[in-house]
């Protein structure tokens, strides 16, 4: 067994350098993750517990005719058999969704999606549970399914939401952004206008684990405690009073260690409620957990908007206006994760990091016989499409200019004078310094020498394509003002305690799912304190002992949570300060803050550090007056602003122009994020995003059959990249901080998402100019390729 | 977790015993050696067996590799890993090791075997086109130690479907050398690592004085079953190898293979790596035996 801490590793001495703030460092919660210490929902194990299994409906739209439970009741072990009728009954047939939409808990009418939730099974055991399934005998008549999301709003379309009264369609909303008229303007005298038709394909963000709860109703108490996993905590305890009827002071939620959501727990799944349901009924605890192909075909996709998108500019390549109509595909039920004023989330980003004089955006949403969702799949609510969707029409900009894809960007950038710069669309980017971060990148890559190499290939026939994004987000939603979810504020509570030793422990709102929140907000207390972060517990996903908060999505925990725990040290300074005043008999004027300790102005020789101080605050002998003993604070920290967070990322890939396979070569991503608390969780962030950008470009997609069947229900058919797929990441990065967040962090947590499938796809479409190929949608795996080789390039849908 | 279905299991002892036990159990039985193909399909609950015979303890009987003058013998637990690490095979079919390069990932190999992947004749299986390639004829044996030898084309009867009846096991693969010199590659196009073909091709070729005394491609994922094209064969042999004539193999092997659409891609594209990857893997094999 190699020991970490013996390791000569030059990695890990790179990284153990042990900051008492910001810095690398090796991630605090790792040891236990890599030692199979951590403890999933799945490792909860409680005396008695039963299992659940959930019976799923095989069609995409049926309705059901009858439901006999009878045989599996009387299977071996079975505890309960429910079915929607039942629910009906107890009120809990239907629940809200994230987007104030109704969805079915468990199918009364009939069934909306293959995969829908029809009835549930709670037995001794998971293998007694799922063997029950089987037995329960459900009358199906099938009706025709909405698939093709083009034809969902056709007079003749079938009606999906036959349960919304009066509902004469499968529209779900209309919205606009932008002004129309003077967009119509710019573009009717334009010199170049260039238009496109983009897809952005239904993705999958697969976490490792699959989604699952134990839920333990205590009927003398009337308590319920649910372990699941999920994002968001706070939020959903108080959804769950909402519609259980429970009070949410006898409810604690827990999110124990999360194998990884980006995105895919944020929202409530009818899987936990019957959990609940479940133990209510059985008077047990309950565990349900979920199998991967449940977790592919009905948990929350992201995604699926067709965008026809369109640019104009003066010919020498000033970008003018932009805009887009969209036809969003919401599935079933409209279980969008996103602020309630936001139904297209933050796609108004589309305007990009461009200074430009007009845009506009259509939408129109609706409901197809698919699995509901559209979460934030690493995407910061839509900024994915909408940065797929600029900086794919800018490449086919340059493309018709006959002009350098980088030059062209370089050209439009909004200048780093022009910031906090408000968008055509009402975005207020809060800082930015574009062009260093492209130069960066272009130098990293050797963009000049690549272009060279390029050329010489393309003489001898061979397919070498060079891909730029350059990206701005929209992060850390935000101001309660104007965002919400279901009517609950996106603010971010914060608790710091420190001990009468100098140890303390921070209670977050927000949640990792691998993130390495316990290291970087023990960092961030460090960096405000002095305390080292070893000496910092870093609490979370339990409601029962930390503050209320909306969750980790949508990158917001180090700009909105960041922010809380970077304050709320400094409140708890503030008091520090108070008590070593009088500690050093020196009025708070005359001290210095010195990391880690109070000094005397003039005096380095007289001073208390916080552990000395902490102890006063514990101790015996007087305070001064007016200063209550102990040494902690509590804040609720409410965003001003989002953060905008940029990146300049260029991909190079290789096609074989015999198989049409894409390799992609190299890599090149600079980020700004603002101040880098610890580089090394960054840069693993971008890794991973970055490699989920190679998944989406190349291959992944949930594509359904004409009948409305998922065909990505395990994952060798719905792919996801490996390693061998990704090149070495080269990272750089640019320090453009954030005006309004206290220590000037924005977030980074989806930015190689959202940035890195627009450089592969340009990358790939600039391999395939000798053939007059100008744009080719994702999923771009050989055999689309090939076709758009061959100028057949298809859409996917 | 994916759970399956309730069954029975057993280890079997010797080959005879699992004869003896598959006799007994009929069509409710099954064999599961390396399980990656057959325990996914339980688990999906595609496939339900009463019955599992675990002949993982005759890896000691039926895991070899032998090589003689005039035939290599392959046993039927001879796992992936272990094909992929044999110089001795690699030294005289190269096609092994190019093929289990590309076959799954470790932890499939590690288990996987060459007769469960044989008998599970999932048409984009890659080793049946290996064998088929290299003309492999398969040794089956039955109750009373009754054995018979088929060829592959006799062994694949059609997706998923093999001649090996219910109360049989196959114990072996025989592979023919012939006293020319020889040269075989294999090449395979996925969308991932580890991802089953969207096509692959086996080819091998013997050549005597500069000549093809002999070739054979097989072709994976395109048809039915791996498919041997004997016109292939026909064409290529007395011919000096040449651009040319691994252009008309490739044209031959697109036309006689019977590709569908799917996620994995179009029939035309598949139909077009059938060429090209007949034309690369008959480029490789004459280099091949040339060296
Ligand atoms: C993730 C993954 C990726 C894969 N990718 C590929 C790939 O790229 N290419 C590829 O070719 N394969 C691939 N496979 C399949 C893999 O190679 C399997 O291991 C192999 O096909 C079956 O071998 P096994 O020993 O595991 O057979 P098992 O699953 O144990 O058995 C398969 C069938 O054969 C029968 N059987 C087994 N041995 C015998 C015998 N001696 N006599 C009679 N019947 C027998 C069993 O009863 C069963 O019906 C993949 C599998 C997985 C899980």
């Amino acid at each position: 067994m190699t020991d970490l801490q013996d390791s000569k590793l030059t990695e890990f001495e790179d990284n153990d350098q042990n900051p008492v703030g910001f810095g690398r460092m090796l991630r605090k919660e790792d040891a236990r993750l890599l030692r199979g210490r951590g403890r999933f929902v799945d490792d909860v194990q409680l005396p008695g517990m039963l299992h659940l299994a959930i019976l799923r409906s095989p069609f995409a739209h049926a309705s059901i005719v009858s439901i006999d439970t009878s045989a599996a009741e009387a299977s071996p072990g079975v505890k309960a058999v429910v079915t929607g009728e039942t629910l009906k009954g107890l009120g809990l047939a239907w629940m809200p969704t994230l987007s104030n939409d109704v969805q079915a808990v468990l199918a009364t009418d009939k069934v909306r999606f293959q995969g829908q939730e029809v009835a549930f099974v709670v037995a001794e055991d998971r293998y007694k549970a799922r063997d029950a399934l089987e037995l329960i005998d459900v009358e199906y008549d099938v009706l025709e399914p909405v698939v093709d999301v083009r034809k969902s709003l056709a007079p003749d379309a079938p009606i999906i939401r036959t349960d919304l009264e009066g509902k004469a369609d499968n529209h779900v909303f209309d919205w606009e952004t932008g002004d129309e008229e003077e967009t119509n303007r710019v573009f009717a005298s334009a010199d170049v206008v260039v238009k496109e038709d983009i897809v952005y394909p239904r993705v999958h963000p697969a976490p490792m684990e699959t989604c699952g709860s134990v839920a333990d109703f205590d009927p003398v108490e009337g308590r319920l405690r649910l372990w699941s996993t999920t994002q968001a905590p706070h939020a959903h305890r108080t959804l769950y009073a909402i519609v259980a009827g429970l009070p949410e002071h006898k409810i604690q939620v827990i999110a124990p260690d999360i194998g990884g959501g980006f995105g895919n727990k944020v929202p409530i799944y009818p899987g936990y409620v019957l959990s609940i349901v479940g133990s209510i009924v059985t008077g047990k605890p309950v565990k349900w957990m979920e199998d991967r192909s449940e977790n592919l075909i009905s948990t929350g996709f992201a995604r699926d908007y067709i965008m026809r998108a369109e640019i104009a500019a003066t010919r020498e390549g000033k970008i003018l206006a932009i805009r887009t109509n969209v036809l969003a595909d919401h599935g079933a039920f409209n279980g969008t994760a996103a602020p309630v004023k936001y139904p297209a989330g933050f796609f108004g980003v589309f305007t990009g990091s461009y200074d430009i004089q007009a845009a506009h955006c259509k939408m129109t949403a609706v409901y197809t016989n698919k699995a509901p969702g559209g979460v934030a799949y690493a995407c910061s609510f839509r900024i994915t499409e909408a940065v797929y969707l600029v900086e794919r029409i800018v490449d086919t900009l340059a493309y018709e200019l006959q002009m350098d894809p980088a030059e062209l960007r370089l050209k439009n950038f909004i200048q780093p004078d022009q910031f906090p710069y408000t968008t055509k669309t009402g975005w207020v980017y809060d800082s930015g310094n574009y062009e260093p971060t492209m130069r960066l990148a272009m130098e990293m890559a050797g963009y000049d020498e690549l272009r060279k190499e390029q050329a010489e290939k393309r003489a001898r026939g061979e397919l070498m394509g060079i891909g730029i994004a350059f990206f701005t987000e929209a992060v850390g939603a935000g101001p309660r003002k104007n965002m919400d979810i279901l009517g609950l504020g996106m603010a971010d509570g914060c608790e710091l305690r420190v001990h009468p030793t100098g140890k303390a422990v921070v209670r977050l709102s927000v949640k990792t799912q691998g993130q390495g929140h316990e290291t970087t907000f023990a960092q961030i207390i460090a960096e405000e304190l002095g305390i080292p972060p070893a000496d910092i517990d870093v609490l979370h996903g339990d409601t029962d002992n930390t503050p209320f908060g909306l969750g980790t999505y949508g990158s917001r925990s180090t700009p909105v949570s960041g922010a809380a725990a970077a304050l709320v040290a400094r409140k708890v300074r503030d008091k520090a300060r108070l008590i070593a005043s009088a500690m050093l008999e020196v009025s708070v004027a005359d001290l210095d803050w010195v990391k880690g300790a109070f000094q005397v102005k003039g005096d380095p020789g007289k001073s208390v550090t916080i552990q000395e101080i902490a102890f006063r605050a514990h101790g015996a002998g007087d305070l001064p007056d007016g200063v209550e003993g102990g040494l902690e604070a509590q804040i609720c920290y409410n965003p001003s602003n989002l953060t905008y967070p940029h990146g300049a990322y260029i991909c190079v890939v290789d096609i074989d122009p015999g198989t049409a396979e894409v390799k992609v070569r190299r890599f090149i991503a600079v980020d700004d994020c603002g101040t880098r608390i610890n580089p090394m969780i960054i840069e693993g962030q971008v890794h991973g995003g970055l490699t989920d950008g190679v998944g989406m470009a190349l291959m992944e997609m949930i594509s359904f059959d004409e009948d409305g069947n998922c065909l990505g229900a395990s994952l060798m058919d719905y792919l996801i990249p490996t390693a061998l797929e990704v090149p070495d990441w080269e990272t750089g990065y640019t320090v453009t901080p954030s005006p309004h967040h206290p220590i000037g962090a924005k977030g980074v947590g989806e930015s190689a998402t959202v940035g890195s499938p627009p450089a592969i796809v340009n990358a790939v479409v600039d391999a395939l100019k000798p053939f007059g190929v100008r744009h080719a949608d994702m999923p771009l795996t050989p055999s689309r390729v090939w076709d758009a080789m061959r100028g057949q390039a298809t859409p996917p849908i | 977790m994916q759970v399956p279905a309730p069954f029975e299991y057993e280890r079997a002892t010797s080959v005879d015993q699992a004869i003896g036990l598959l006799e007994r159990l009929g069509s409710s039985a099954r064999l599961v050696a390396g399980g990656h193909s057959l325990l996914p399909m339980m688990k999906l609950r595609l496939a339900n067996f009463e019955y599992l015979i675990d002949i993982n303890d005759l890896h000691g009987e039926l895991g070899y590799i032998r090589l003689s003058d005039d035939e290599v013998r392959i046993g039927a637990m001879t796992r992936h890993r272990e094909l992929l690490e044999s110089d001795v095979l690699a030294g005289v079919f190269p096609i092994f090791r190019d093929a289990e390069r590309v076959i799954a990932d470790p932890v499939v190999r590690n288990r996987g075997t060459l007769g469960g992947s044989l008998c599970q004749a999932d048409p984009s299986e890659d080793l049946s086109a290996v064998c088929t390639t290299l003309d492999a004829s398969c040794v089956i044996r039955g109750p009373g130690g009754a054995e018979r030898v088929v060829t592959m084309e006799e062994f694949h009867v059609g997706p998923y479907e093999t001649a090996v009846a219910d109360n049989e096991i196959l114990t072996e693969i025989r592979l023919p050398r012939k006293s020319f010199k020889v040269g075989s590659a294999y090449a395979k196009v996925e969308r991932r690592a580890g991802d089953w073909a969207v096509v692959s091709s086996g080819a091998a070729v013997w050549l005597d004085a500069g000549r093809i005394v002999d070739a054979r491609v097989g072709l994976a994922a395109v048809g039915p079953n791996t498919t041997g094209i004997p016109e292939i064969s026909a064409a290529l042999r007395g011919h000096e190898p040449s651009e040319e004539l691994y252009r008309l193999a490739g044209a031959i092997a697109a036309r006689s293979c019977d590709p569908v659409t799917d996620t994995r891609g179009s029939a035309d594209y598949k139909r077009h790596l059938a060429d090209e990857l007949t034309r690369r893997t008959l480029r490789t094999a004459v280099e091949r035996a040339r060296s």
